[in-house]
């Protein structure tokens, strides 16, 4: 029998991203575009990844779209779009057979997944408020003047404890502020924000129950602040992976090799 | 094709209809008409022979009809915090003189019709036509509406009489809510909510009228002790007791006892219908019963209530052996929605529903206005028991009550930005709807009455992500 390829697609808030795979087994290229839904970003992401296969669209047995701007890929680019509440449940048990509790944060939005047997029984969304969310770590680096990739290394090397509001984005960026007017040191408040971020998101965690393994996803699981705070606050282990930000677009790979195979 | 609506709808839709037009009347002729909270004893009101109207239905039915925000932001330009309940601000503002009115030409007393508005045009074989000025679908001229501007009766009424004094009169929207008589007397009971009394209490000053107030504590226990019964016993005393100097005539039993006995069989016509929902597929959607919200609330104590809640039964008991259904989709789960629904944002919460086969089947007013008693005392422990009012133990039992018997999959909770009340305790409810009945529940942030705090985008990923969990659950059972 031939090799089954299929294409996840991942449109984000702030980046688009792809996965193929084969037989719904092995990842044969990713791509990563820094723009989002209502950008070209989508369009860029899917050629970045088809020429890092060496492939052509029309290989693709079914492409399946995922994320906030999945709907727009629905004309004619995607043959299905499912919610990335699904398609991160779906990624992390790739990831991790043994999962449990997923919490992703992404850029305007923190989801906390329950998973039984590979599948998505029950799930937590953060409210309106961009506390908590990446979105929150973007406005908290600018205000610090540092990037936001730096964020991990430098909160690591905080010597003294400082609280940083979890409730809301404004309140916590005048707290920044003030603390910076008072000469605090730049790694502390740092680690101030991993832990109000920790904070916030342990609060949704706990509203469906954390069973382990704990699994996080997102763009913000690479900051290793967060997750040690999470680790912390939430009192047990968190697994992450290198793919951890393809994870919405790995899901949806696998998804659509399911529904690729149930086609058939 | 225009939907059928059944006799029994109908029947529902005139009670209110006269109801509304009671008022009206009653108010012309000079006569009392009061303003009260949707769970306050209206039996006891009924034995005066008083009309009555509900702030509550009314702020929905404004809400539903687009004038939420406009009402809202009137209430916040009068001092009231954006913070508080939608249908408080609605309401308050409603009280001070404000409304919402149709702006119009004073050359010509012509409407001024915003081109914004209307459906578009469509040619014979049901094609959308083009405007080729613009490129922009043209607009039906039949479904357009004026411009809206908030006028204030007070205002109107300094104005000399004369043509344009009418005018201005007539200019206020004609939807019925827009039309309630200022009251006369409040009648308030905070087995809603604590909101309620603070808005009373303001109504009652801005408008410089008596309020009679019941108050039922918040209640820890799942019983209604006989102290909490003689508390309000005491109170409904005192209330007959205001009543009668406020109308000057005697509190008649008789009056009472039907207005009580028409109460109870409007309760258990209402039951009757929620039940029809157990059915599977279910006869109607659940958001109907939002609809026949106005009835239960504002004229249970009346027999055509009760009467047109049996005929409804009677539909549906048809549509049941026909295997008919009014839900305009194939029914392929069933949730329970547990709040308040976002009126001015209806067709944006259907939406999703429709197009994932997601029909309502629970909701949790069925038990809340489905109450019988039998005496003065009873209905005092009857009146101790509101969404709000009762503890979580009870909470949860009513809702997973409803949710076995109705056959959910999953929950949907609206985290009401004007209710904090109810908003407040669905954390855990939701955690213990999970545990308890097996079944995935998702929220999303919105509001009843105030269209600013709902988003579309964030509600319909929500949606997707609960109907993609009740699949996951259906396969895990069939496996
Ligand atoms: S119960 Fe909720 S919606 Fe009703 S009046 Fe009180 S706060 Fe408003």
């Amino acid at each position: 029998m031939s090799d089954i390829f299929t294409l996840g697609i991942d449109v984000g808030s702030t980046a688009s991203k792809c996965i193929i795979m084969r037989n719904g087994e092995e990842i044969v290229a990713k791509s990563l575009i820094d723009v989002g839904a209502g950008t070209s970003g989508p369009q860029r992401a899917i050629e970045a990844v088809l020429e890092d296969a060496g492939m052509k669209k029309e290989d693709m047995a079914y492409t399946l779209a995922t994320g906030y701007g999945r709907t727009s890929l629905m004309d004619g680019i995607a043959d299905k779009q499912m919610s990335e509440l699904s398609c991160h449940a779906k990624g992390a048990s790739f990831l991790f057979p043994n999962v449990h509790t997923v919490i992703d944060i992404g850029g305007q939005d923190v989801k906390v997944l329950h998973i039984d047997n590979g599948a998505m029984t029950n799930f937590q969304m953060n409210d309106k408020c961009a506390a908590g969310t990446g979105r929150f770590l973007d406005v908290m680096a600018r205000v610090l003047e540092v990037k936001v990739e730096d964020l991990g290394r430098l909160g690591a090397m905080s010597k003294k404890k400082v609280g940083i509001s979890s409730t809301c984005t404004v309140f916590a960026e005048s707290e920044v502020i003030s603390q910076l007017s008072m000469g605090t040191d730049k790694c502390d408040i740092i680690d101030g924000i991993h832990r109000s971020v920790a904070h916030r998101v342990t609060g949704l965690a706990h509203r469906i129950g954390v069973v382990p393994d704990v699994v996080m996803t997102g763009g913000v699981a690479q900051n290793t602040g967060v997750v040690k705070a999470l680790q912390e606050e939430l009192g047990c282990p968190i697994k992450t992976s290198p793919l951890t930000q393809y994870n919405g677009a790995l899901g949806a790979a696998l998804l659509a090799w399911q529904a690729a195979s149930r086609r058939r | 094709m225009a939907k059928q609506v059944s006799p029994g709808v109908l029947a529902l839709r005139k009670v209110v209809d006269d109801v509304h037009k009671e008022a009206r009347e009653a108010k012309a002729r000079g006569e009392l008409v009061g303003w009260s909270s949707s769970k306050f004893p209206c039996e006891l009101a009924a034995a005066f022979d008083l009309n009555v109207m509900y702030p509550e239905n009314q702020a929905a039915g404004i809400a539903a009809n687009r004038y939420g925000e406009m009402m809202c932001q009137a209430a916040e330009d009068l001092g009231y915090d954006n913070d508080i309940c939608g249908y408080a601000r609605i309401s308050l503002a409603y009280a001070a003189g404000v409304r919402v009115s149709r702006k119009y030409d004073p050359e010509t007393g012509e409407y001024i019709i915003d081109p914004s508005t209307g459906k578009p045009l469509k040619d014979a074989d049901g094609n959308v036509i083009i405007d080729e000025a613009t490129g922009k679908p043209k607009k039906d001229p039949k479904t357009q509406t004026p411009y809206l501007q908030l006028d204030n009766i007070h205002d109107i009424e300094a104005l000399p009489d004369g043509p344009e004094k009418e005018r201005r009169w007539e200019a206020i929207s004609p939807i019925r809510q827009m039309r309630i008589p200022q009251p006369d007397f409040v009648l308030c009971c905070n087995n809603i909510c604590n909101c309620m009394t603070k808005w009373y209490e303001n109504i009652a000053r801005m408008c410089n009228i008596p309020l009679i107030m019941v108050d039922i504590p918040y209640n820890n226990d799942v019983h209604v002790a006989d102290e909490n019964v003689k508390y309000v016993r005491a109170q409904f005393d005192q209330a007959i007791k205001q009543l009668e100097e406020l109308t000057g005539k005697k509190f008649d039993e008789k009056k009472f006892e039907h207005a009580c006995a028409n109460a109870n069989r409007t309760a258990k016509a209402w039951l009757k219908v929620c039940d029809y929902l157990q059915y599977k597929p279910a006869p109607y959607s659940g958001f109907d019963l939002f609809n026949h919200m106005a009835d239960v609330v504002t004229a249970r104590a009346r027999v055509e209530t009760a009467e047109a809640f049996e005929l409804l039964a009677k539909d549906l008991e048809e549509a049941v052996q026909k295997g008919e259904t009014t839900t305009p989709f194939p029914e392929k789960y069933r949730v329970m929605f547990e709040g308040i629904p976002c009126w001015p944002k209806l067709p944006a919460l259907f939406k999703p529903l429709k197009a994932n086969g997601v029909n309502v089947t629970a909701v949790v007013y069925a038990p809340a206005f489905g109450f019988v008693y039998d005496g003065l005392d009873e209905m005092a422990r009857a009146y101790y028991k509101a969404p709000n009012s009762v503890c979580i133990e009870q909470g949860v039992d009513w809702r997973e009550g409803i949710c076995r018997d109705n056959k959910v999959d999953g929950v949907l909770v609206h985290y009401n930005r004007s209710c904090k009340p109810w908003s407040g305790y669905m954390a855990e409810m939701q955690r213990r709807f999970t545990e308890d009945l097996g079944v995935p529940c998702a929220g999303f942030d919105g509001d009843q009455a105030d269209p600013r705090n709902f988003n579309a985008a964030q509600y319909e990923t929500r949606v997707q992500g609960l109907v993609e969990a009740m699949e996951a659950n259906k396969q895990a059972k069939e496996a």
